[in-house]
């Protein structure tokens, strides 16, 4: 137990190794360690931004999907009705046209049993006249008559 | 016994408890202990050179083993540091003190492992007849930090407080202020200024001394005979199991003693 100068050595030793540590030891570590903390934190932060973001977008397609299911049904409900309306009209087209060819070929017929009577009577007053002139050969002047012709004609 | 003579007990003794002491100047003095002293120093530029190499390279990112290892102890220090230390930012000073305080007590107390025998037969073989390993069996080491750590605690007494309120201090706490009790509160004052470096530097001191003595009375038991030599053995074996949790936790103790005396003195009463 003798005190002596080795006190003080050993003092001197210690406040080095403590300077030593203050400054060389410590300060490096601990700016690690912090930048590691930090890291971490930034990361944690960043993984607890992108679950929420991640949930954001989910619900924003969900809506998307959403409207998009809507829309759709609304299309094919309008090209249904669209395709019921055209199917419709072409029917009532379809039908005018029969209706319209059946009135002009019925005119037509019309027409042709006119020109058909007409013709027939023309040939049934010649064949009149003729018989009347066969038997009237004579006695008739076709043109002192032609005027009884005509209204027998015509009467026929 | 390390020129080969046939040692008596105490001899045998008295020689591992002789100091390598170098006379300097005149007086009992101006000596030396030149052991403790290039023990110490070897052991701190080891402890404090591996972490400063570590933490020269010390990334950010995921640390190697050896970063990890030193990290853990930076951790332990930072942690216990936090739980005393709330005065301040404690990385300026406390902190890195504190860990220096650990690594080199805990290395300078981890020598008594070595084989006291083996040792001096080597050193001897240098030329080194007298070496003793524990620095901090040395009163002079123990002495030094603990008279240091007062030193530290009486400078930031003054810094935080002014020198004034250290004054005011020491006749005003902590029984208060009335001038009545002024020599009460100084000589509570004075004896806890007094009792903090003794207590401090003798408890290290003691115990690795006290280490250091079992280990020579049984190394001398070893030496008396078989019975000797194989209960000397048992027990040696023993107690230096039991002696690894006494030189961790005295460099634990006195750590965590500096950093509350360092504490203290930044409290204001």
């Amino acid at each position: 137990m003798n005190i002596n100068l080795t006190l003080f050595a050993q003092a001197a030793t210690f406040a080095l190794f403590i300077w030593f540590t203050v400054k060389f030891v410590w300060p490096p570590l601990l700016r690690a360690i912090e930048a590691r903390q930090k890291t971490v934190a930034d990361g944690l932060a960043a993984a607890e931004q992108g679950k929420r973001s991640l949930e954001t977008s989910t619900r924003q397609a969900d809506e998307a999907i959403k409207t998009a299911r809507e829309r759709s049904t609304d299309i094919v409900g309008q090209a249904e009705k669209r395709a019921a309306q055209m199917i419709e009209e072409a029917k009532n087209a379809a039908k005018d046209e029969g209706a319209r060819e059946k009135a002009a070929a019925r005119a037509e017929i019309e027409q042709e049993v006119q020109r058909a009577r007409e013709l027939l009577r023309e040939q049934v007053a010649a064949l009149a006249v003729a018989g009347a002139e066969k038997i009237l050969r004579r006695e008739i002047d076709a043109r002192a008559h032609a005027e009884l012709l005509e209204g027998i004609k015509r009467q026929l | 016994m390390a020129a080969g003579a046939e040692l008596n007990p105490t001899e045998y003794i008295n020689h591992h408890l002789t100091f390598l002491a170098k006379p300097v100047g005149d007086g009992s003095f101006w000596t030396v202990h030149v052991d403790s002293v290039a023990t110490a120093v070897i052991l701190g530029v080891l402890g404090m050179g591996f972490l400063w190499w570590v933490v020269r390279g010390a990334t950010s990112g995921v640390p190697n083993r050896r970063q990890a290892f030193v990290e853990l102890a930076f951790d332990f220090i930072d942690e216990q540091v936090k739980g005393i230390f709330h005065h301040g930012d404690r990385n300026r000073f406390v902190a890195p003190a504190a860990l220096t305080v650990f690594v080199w007590v805990l290395l300078m107390n981890a020598m008594d492992f070595l084989p006291v025998d083996i040792m001096a037969r080597m050193l001897g073989a240098l030329g080194l007849h007298e070496f003793r390993m524990v620095p901090t069996a040395d009163v002079n080491t123990t002495f030094a930090l603990a008279l240091s750590v007062w030193l530290l605690m009486i400078y930031f007494s003054i810094a935080v407080k002014g020198l004034g309120g250290w004054i005011h201090e020491l006749f005003c706490a902590p029984f208060g202020s009335n001038p009545l009790l002024w020599p009460a509160n100084l000589l509570f004052n004075f004896i806890e200024y007094v009792s903090k470096p003794l207590s401090h530097s003798l408890r290290l001191f003691g115990n690795m001394y006290a280490g250091e003595i079992i280990f020579l009375l049984l190394w001398v038991w070893a030496a008396t005979g078989l019975a000797g030599t194989v209960f000397g053995t048992v027990l040696g074996v023993g107690w230096a199991i039991f002696h690894i949790l006494i030189v961790v936790l005295q460099a634990f103790i006195f750590m965590m003693l500096t950093v509350v005396y360092i504490a203290l003195a930044h409290e204001h009463h």
